[in-house]
């Protein structure tokens, strides 16, 4: 069955297409490359010097949907990584090992600038150090986004941060790009970026309504694609925001639900989903929910390029510092009472059933603590909590049987609730 | 009456060679941590701050009247009942012993816990300290990735400056600059000790074994400083009249166990193997300054602050960028005359496993021979280490 494509779907296939071509026309055109990460992206940055990023964790995760990545992986391994690491660097040094075609079957080209955003994620540190190795001919740019390991923003984590963009990051792009910032196009970018927050939340919380018009999690990794990767800043990137909010106010006018591979669905289940999805499986693991009539109403991985739930907006008043503000809100570096009140709120926001936590092997960052939340969360709000385990890009950690096992057992669990809830009200 | 430990802080310049040992051996076995319990109850000011590898500022907590005391796990000597319960199986083994004991009441007497920006595992199981802990203080301790003194320099002391305050609250006590001085100029006397009692041990380890020397090392992570100043003194008067033969080993360096600890198993083993173990990373806090801190200055946290900026380790917790790692264990394995270097790192250690290849790579450009091996801090096989690690000195000695 083919897939029913809406507007700004086929919109971000062209954005995606077009940017790759850019990419494999950078040696050619002379634009400079710049290798950096989701969490933290500094894409306004970026853009305000003409160049173009590359998101490794992008390519990973896109290898891992076009079932490439098991021989990137191997790649990695025989090259001495150990089989216990992180499957999202494994893949990218593989594909880098094997020749470095992206996603779209073009050479990418190496990366005139590293700029490494340490944001919420030690890993990202160690993989910027093995890849300065493989592409010793970049200047690299270090950014440490400190932690917020007390819930709160500390006045000098964001002055920590000024001083890094001020001191290292903007002179390294400078001395890579030649010139020095445009102030005038960092702002402009800023302000989209602003606007394109907006309407990215108005999509997400339209999972408010029953039936969701959205599925937070699978449909929702299409729609942080655009604002957490090469585009946050642009034109197109706010058209594809304005395209996408339109499509999503027409479900809700005709109470439609979210759009799947296999059509549509009569939603029966509203969850909550802590952890990143499985790349290798994607359109399976997602038929594992949506065959139950399940759908996504929150989901914390789609924060992982940045929190806009508590009002949070890129400003072109202060730059450096609406930078700083961003990346250290980012949803991996916070704490993991944050992280609970994050899922708490959108579990109350949105009435949800049940809560799924899909651990990732690769991810310590998203995983370590998981089972700590989960016993949080049962006492604070006493609903379903379903536990499974997967990985990233890795497909020897994706186990069919062992996910629908857990699964159906925590379907059950959800359906014999319902029927308490529905009894209990009918008593009262 | 005195304490249990008291004994052991009174009577050091009787101990002999084997008394020593034995204290080291005890203070590792005691998983109820009485030697800080004891400390504590002496006066009432006293607080015990439990910290998570590789490296705090002891001295500031030894300036505000706390003992330092570093929590490495449990080894093989708990069973984890409820730890596996916190932590999926693909996770490291540290963090389950550490909340098995934090959940069994051996930690109910710690004031504080310190958890250092090492990697997502330690920084998020301060995340479940701070679930289970609400009635202590928890404290993440991000340290700078930027080591320029106006930008991370600034940073970290205003992290350290909070962090005082905040332990400080504990017992109502403030930093003063005398204190702080005094207890710099405690912990620069004991970096000192222990580089001589490495010195001695990469002289002559036959003297000395790896074990041994990795519990004088350990106790360091309990004992005050005074008392552990005293004790490596005592033992480094000893150590030369020890007679032994040197035995046909290589000599190897360890690197890659700076946080999750190989079992004492598994060093005898290695050593037993045939590889002298002439340096390692295993406590690589203790000495993680490199030479003295001033300890005569009206700013001693400035002198704190510099030190980590300028005098650190390496470590593959810190981002090496104009300070790459790889060069400082050639350093190593050239200053110590090692053979080889065993890569002996814990399962599912980010920091170690993800520096390896870049490791390996560059001992291969210098021709050094090099082994790697995984294990679990609760390990109780260690045939296959030593088939390797045997394999790995009769290659050396054969070829080389």
């Amino acid at each position: 069955m083919s897939v029913q494509k809406e507007n700004s779907m086929v919109k971000q296939k062209q954005m995606l297409a077009d940017h790759f071509m850019a990419l494999s026309e950078a040696p050619m055109t002379g634009r400079k490359v710049c290798y950096t990460f989701v969490p933290g992206n500094l894409t306004e940055l970026i853009t305000a010097f003409d160049m173009l990023p590359v998101y490794p964790e992008i390519n990973s995760l896109q290898s891992g949907m076009r079932q490439r990545s098991r021989d990137f992986i191997r790649e990695a391994e025989d090259a001495g990584y150990s089989e216990d690491v992180c499957s999202y660097v494994k893949c990218d040094i593989g594909m880098m090992l094997q020749g470095n075609i992206g996603p779209t079957d073009q050479q990418l080209p190496p990366p005139d600038l590293l700029l490494l955003s340490y944001t919420g994620c030690f890993v990202f540190m160690k993989w910027f150090e093995n890849l300065r190795h493989l592409y010793p001919k970049a200047e690299i740019a270090m950014l440490h986004i400190p932690y917020q390991a007390d819930g709160k923003v500390e006045p000098s984590a964001i002055e920590y941060i000024k001083e890094q963009l001020r001191t290292e990051v903007i002179p390294k792009f400078e001395k890579v790009a030649g010139r020095k910032i445009d102030d005038a196009v960092l702002a402009q970018c800023m302000n989209r970026s602003a606007m394109a927050e907006d309407l990215l939340i108005n999509v997400f919380e339209s999972a408010r309504h029953r039936p969701s018009p959205i599925d937070a999690y699978f449909g929702g990794v299409y729609y942080i694609g655009p604002i957490f990767t090469s585009f946050r800043g642009s034109q197109a990137c706010v058209e594809y925001y304005e395209e996408l909010w339109k499509e999503v106010q027409e479900r809700v006018a005709l109470k439609l639900g979210p759009i799947t591979p296999d059509g549509t669905f009569t939603e029966k289940y509203r969850l909550v989903v802590e952890g990143p999805p499985n790349w290798t499986n994607f359109r399976d693991f997602w038929k594992l929910f949506y065959e139950h009539g399940a759908v996504f109403v929150g989901s914390t991985y789609t924060r992982v390029g940045g929190v806009y739930d508590y009002g949070f907006r890129h400003s072109a008043e202060d730059p450096l510092k609406s930078l700083a503000e961003y990346c250290m809100g980012c949803y991996t570096n916070r704490n993991l009472p944050q992280r609970i009140d994050l899922i708490e709120k959108f579990i109350k926001d949105c009435d949800a059933d049940g809560l799924v936590i899909n651990s990732i092997k690769s991810c310590n960052s998203f995983s370590a603590g998981q089972l700590a939340m989960m016993r949080d969360i049962e006492e604070r709000r006493g609903i379903p909590v379903g536990f499974i385990e997967t990985d990233l890009v890795d497909p020897r950690y994706y186990s069919y049987s062992n996910i629908k096992n857990r699964l159906d057992s925590f379907f059950q669990m959800l359906e014999q609730r319902k029927e308490l809830v529905g009894k209990a009200v009918l008593v009262s | 009456m005195p304490s249990r430990f008291a004994e052991s802080r009174s009577r050091i310049s009787d101990l002999t060679l084997d008394e020593a040992f034995q204290t080291a051996k005890k203070l590792f076995e005691d998983l109820s941590f009485g030697y800080a319990t004891d400390w504590k109850s002496e006066q009432q000011n006293r607080r015990i701050v439990g910290f998570l590898p590789i490296y705090v500022p002891r001295e500031i907590l030894h300036a505000l009247d706390m003992l330092p005391v570093g929590l490495f796990g449990a080894g093989d000597k708990i069973p984890v009942v409820r730890g596996d319960a916190y932590f999926q199986s693909y996770i490291c083994h540290l963090p389950r012993t550490v909340i098995e004991m934090a959940l069994n009441d051996s930690l109910k007497d710690f004031d504080a816990f310190l958890f250092p920006a090492i990697c997502d595992v330690i920084r998020n199981l301060s995340g479940i300290f701070q679930l289970t802990y609400k009635d202590k203080l928890v404290r993440f301790l991000d340290f700078p990735q930027n080591f320029q003194s106006a930008v991370g320099g600034v940073f970290y002391r205003h992290e350290l400056e909070r962090l005082a305050a905040d332990l400080g609250a504990l017992n109502g006590k403030s930093l003063s600059t005398d204190a702080l001085n005094h207890s710099i100029g405690l912990y620069n006397q004991n970096r000192a000790l222990l580089k001589d009692l490495s010195n001695f041990r990469s002289s002559y380890p036959h003297k000395l074994s790896a074990a041994d020397h990795y519990l004088i090392l350990r106790a360091g992570q309990v004992m005050t400083v005074e008392h552990h100043n005293a004790y490596v003194e005592r033992i480094l008067e000893l150590l030369p009249s020890v007679e032994a033969i040197e035995a046909d080993k290589i000599r190897v360096v360890v690197s890659g166990s700076f946080c999750e600890q190989p079992p004492l198993g598994l060093i005898r083993t290695v050593e037993n193997a045939g590889c002298y173990i002439v340096d390692d990373d295993f406590q690589l806090g203790l000495k993680w300054t490199e030479g003295d801190i001033p300890d005569k200055t009206e700013d001693p946290v400035g002198a704190l602050v510099n030190a980590y900026l300028n005098n650190s380790t390496f470590s593959s917790a810190v981002y090496d960028g104009d300070n790459p790692k790889e060069i400082s264990l050639e350093r190593q394995v050239r200053e110590h005359r090692a053979d080889g270097v065993i890569f002996c790192a814990p399962s599912f250690c980010d920091p170690a496993l993800l520096d390896r290849p870049i490791l390996e790579k560059a001992m291969e450009r210098k021709h050094i021979r090099h082994i790697g091996f995984q294990y679990h801090e609760n390990l109780g096989q260690f045939h296959v280490v030593k088939e390797q690690a045997g394999t790995f000195a009769d290659m050396i000695k054969l070829w080389d």
